[in-house]
């Protein structure tokens, strides 16, 4: 059972890696005990999470679900090429900022030193991901995911080293604003690029692997209860085979509750080869790849996952 | 025995001779009197032309360090050094070698020198157990032009213009071992500006397309809110990410070898490069490369490699990293430099879907095939023929005239990006 904060309604964080399991558990997240090891200690020792694997797997995920689970906000950082501190952490409010100066114009008390102090102070910030997290203004420690940090360029990746490892930015015209708590921090990264040593330093680091069947079977009867059982072991015995096969991009658990879904829209019972072939698209997103399971190769993996 | 000590590091030979390249001024006065503060001095300056950070403030802090040491321990002074000037591991040998060198025996720095002086003008070797680096640094800067290092394939004056020109010219499998070495130091120098790519960050520009609104408010503000002049950025340009495959197999070793010293001053000169060799294997060196020291990234190189001078399989070897490299090295534009003959065990099977796969997931392909070298060249081999319609540049590289030229030809836009202005 996990104790609630009464003031804020905020969950204390898990005790033992058990706890952690049952609170992902909570959440339809089904976790293994590697990740759930990392995940508590990650709250535990109050350090980033860096999470590295194949899209598909379930990496942003587990920011929402700890999100949901701790009662605590989500500050999503998308991270994108260029992406600079007007868009990660703040930016002041130009417009209103211009409005102001007319208006003190307009009144005629234009006083240098006086106005520039008032047109930089918190009124007219934009506050961005990163100072949202940092300094909530509902007083609620967040939990930040800093989603695909391999998109952001290198100078952008600096910048966050200096973030994550006080816990605080500078504003040059208001000072430096620190995190009372630091926030719970996710960050993950499909590997589009290395992410740099230092940064991978301060996190602690967890490899997000395809789910073994057991798993990816107790995955699908979570996430999509309308599945019947026979079909549920056929999808995923099926999945598991195609990941063995030297695909250009293996099908991922997202990739897998997708084509469930399609299956059971499809009124399907069971798998056969013409279906497989219809509904591949679900599955494979490289025409390579789609390719190369050929109407004798869907009945093989068919037959295979059904024997299984 | 410490009294002596202390004399002979007095007697250094370079203890008299004016220190190049810093001009007498308010530091040197600042320096404690007596031989021992320009020994110390130029020891720094051998440290620092070994590739150790060691600035000039260094000088000073090595000073007072041994001030506050003393000379009497000869362990203890070179602890003292050793504490100030390296601030890596991988500096230490480096720092040992060049202490024992410098401070226990004048008359062997001096024998030192005579023996590397002949390797100038082309008579004997360096002693092999000292790095080639270190050897350099100790070598004291000939007078005059030698000092105009900057241009990037500038040759040492010692060289003669005609031994210049045929250096230059001369295929790197065809040259002696003494012309190898020379060759190797001008590879060392050597880079390779790739022409810069728009990014998404912006910086300010005052010929930018966006305005810089908070520039402009700040002026604004200062100016009491009276209007002023727009600020402007644009969007900044940076070298893209290069990623070399390098073919080590029996073909290609003798070039190989050589351009993996010029692959070490590429990676060394900025951020972004990756290296990779194949031959029957892929293997990502990149790390290995990374070390400063030339001699002992090869040799970190040399044992990760395990299919040197073996067979080739291009068209698996591709494949590999199509498929576990490509997504992780060539995001963001890069380039990417495929050094092989395009002789291929394995007949070019497979290798075309491969190359237009990789071809298709980088900004430009660019083939450097020391085949070229010859003459009348037919594209015969099926390797070749399987390679040849998925690359965008396709150029000799069998001697240092083909390398600079590179840089040359990697600087005009690509077929490719020709294609895609022209239907803009």
């Amino acid at each position: 059972m996990i104790d609630v904060d009464d003031e804020r309604g905020l969950a204390h964080p898990p005790a033992t890696v058990d706890a952690t399991l049952d609170l992902l558990g909570r959440q339809n997240y089904v976790a293994d005990r590697r990740l759930a090891t990392a995940v508590f200690l990650a709250l535990k020792l109050s350090r980033p999470l860096f999470l590295e694997g194949e899209a598909g797997v379930g990496k942003t995920e587990i920011a929402k679900v700890l999100a949901a689970g701790l009662s605590r906000p989500l500050v999503r950082l998308q991270c994108y090429e260029g992406l600079d501190t007007a868009a990660a952490v703040y930016e002041w409010n130009y417009p209103r900022q211009m409005i102001e100066i007319r208006l003190a114009e307009a009144a005629g008390n234009v006083e240098r030193g006086e106005l520039a102090h008032d047109i930089f102070t918190t009124r007219f910030l934009l506050r961005r991901p990163l100072l949202q997290a940092l300094s909530p203004e509902d007083g609620a420690t967040p939990v930040l995911l800093i989603d695909e940090l391999d998109r952001a360029d290198e100078p952008f990746e600096a910048y966050l080293l200096e973030v994550l490892s006080d816990y605080q930015v500078t504003i040059p015209e208001l000072g430096t604003i620190r995190a009372a708590t630091p926030p719970v921090v996710v960050i993950t990264s499909n590997r589009t690029r290395e992410i740099h040593d230092a940064i991978k330093r301060r996190c602690l680091y967890h490899w997000v692997d395809y789910p073994d069947a057991a798993r990816e079977l107790a995955i699908v009867r979570r996430k999509c209860p309308g599945v019947p059982e026979s079909l549920a072991r056929e999808i995923v015995a099926f999945t598991q085979r195609l990941r063995t096969l030297d695909l250009f991009k293996s099908p991922g658990v997202a990739e897998t509750l997708d084509w469930a879904e399609a299956l059971v829209a499809l009124d399907c019972m069971t798998l056969d080869p013409q279906t497989v072939a219809d509904t591949l698209g679900a599955l494979l997103k490289y025409q390579d790849d789609v390719g190369a399971i050929t109407p004798e190769v869907a009945a093989r993996l068919v037959r295979e996952a059904q024997d299984a | 025995m410490r009294k002596a000590d202390a004399g002979m590091i007095d007697s250094v030979p370079h203890a008299g001779a004016p220190v190049r390249g810093l001009r007498p001024n308010a530091f040197l006065d600042a320096l404690p009197r007596g031989r021992l503060a320009e020994n110390v001095m130029h020891f720094v300056r051998i440290l620092r032309a070994a590739g150790l950070p060691a600035g000039p403030a260094k000088v000073l802090d090595a000073l007072a360090a041994v001030d506050a040491i003393g000379l009497d321990n000869r362990d203890d002074f070179r602890a003292a050094l050793a504490a100030v000037l390296v601030s890596r591991r991988e500096h230490q040998p480096v720092f040992e070698q060049a202490f024992a060198l410098f401070w226990r025996n004048p008359r062997l720095l001096e024998r030192m020198l005579a023996a590397l002086l002949p390797k100038v003008e082309g008579r004997a070797g360096a002693p092999e157990e000292l790095p080639a680096r270190l050897a350099q640094a100790m070598l004291p800067p000939a007078p005059g032009p030698r000092e105009t290092g900057d241009e990037e394939t500038e040759l040492d004056a010692a060289f003669s213009f005609s031994a210049r020109e045929v250096l230059q010219r001369k295929d790197f499998a065809s040259m002696t071992s003494e012309e190898l070495a020379q060759v190797k130091t001008l590879l060392r120098a050597m880079r390779l500006p790739l022409p810069r790519v728009r990014v998404r960050r912006t910086a300010a520009a005052p010929r930018g397309h966006a305005i810089d609104l908070r520039a402009t408010l700040r002026r604004s503000v200062g100016a009491g809110g009276a209007l002023t002049p727009l600020r402007f950025r644009a969007r900044r340009r940076r070298p893209p990410p290069l990623c070399v495959l390098c073919d080590i197999s029996g073909s290609m070793d003798r070039y190989a070898r050589m351009l993996l010293h010029f692959l070490h001053a590429v990676t060394n000169d900025r951020h972004r490069v990756h290296v990779l060799t194949f031959g029957t294997r892929l293997t990502n060196i990149t790390r290995h490369l990374r070390h400063r020291d030339v001699d002992v990234a090869l040799s970190r190189v040399a044992e990760a490699v395990e299919d040197w001078a073996g067979g080739t399989r291009i068209g698996r070897c591709l494949h590999e990293f199509n498929f576990r490299w490509s997504r992780r090295l060539l995001g963001q534009n890069a380039v990417v430099l495929l050094i092989s003959d395009g002789l291929d065990a394995d007949a070019g099977d497979g290798l075309a879907f491969e190359a237009e796969r990789l071809s298709k997931s980088c900004a430009r392909l660019v083939w450097l095939n020391p085949l070229l070298r010859y003459a009348g060249f037919e594209a015969r081999p099926a390797g070749i023929r399987a390679i040849l319609p998925h690359v965008d540049d396709f150029l000799p590289v069998h001697n240092l005239e083909t390398l600079t030229d590179l840089a040359h030809a990697l600087a005009r836009p690509s077929a490719r990006d020709a294609a895609l202005a022209l239907r803009a």
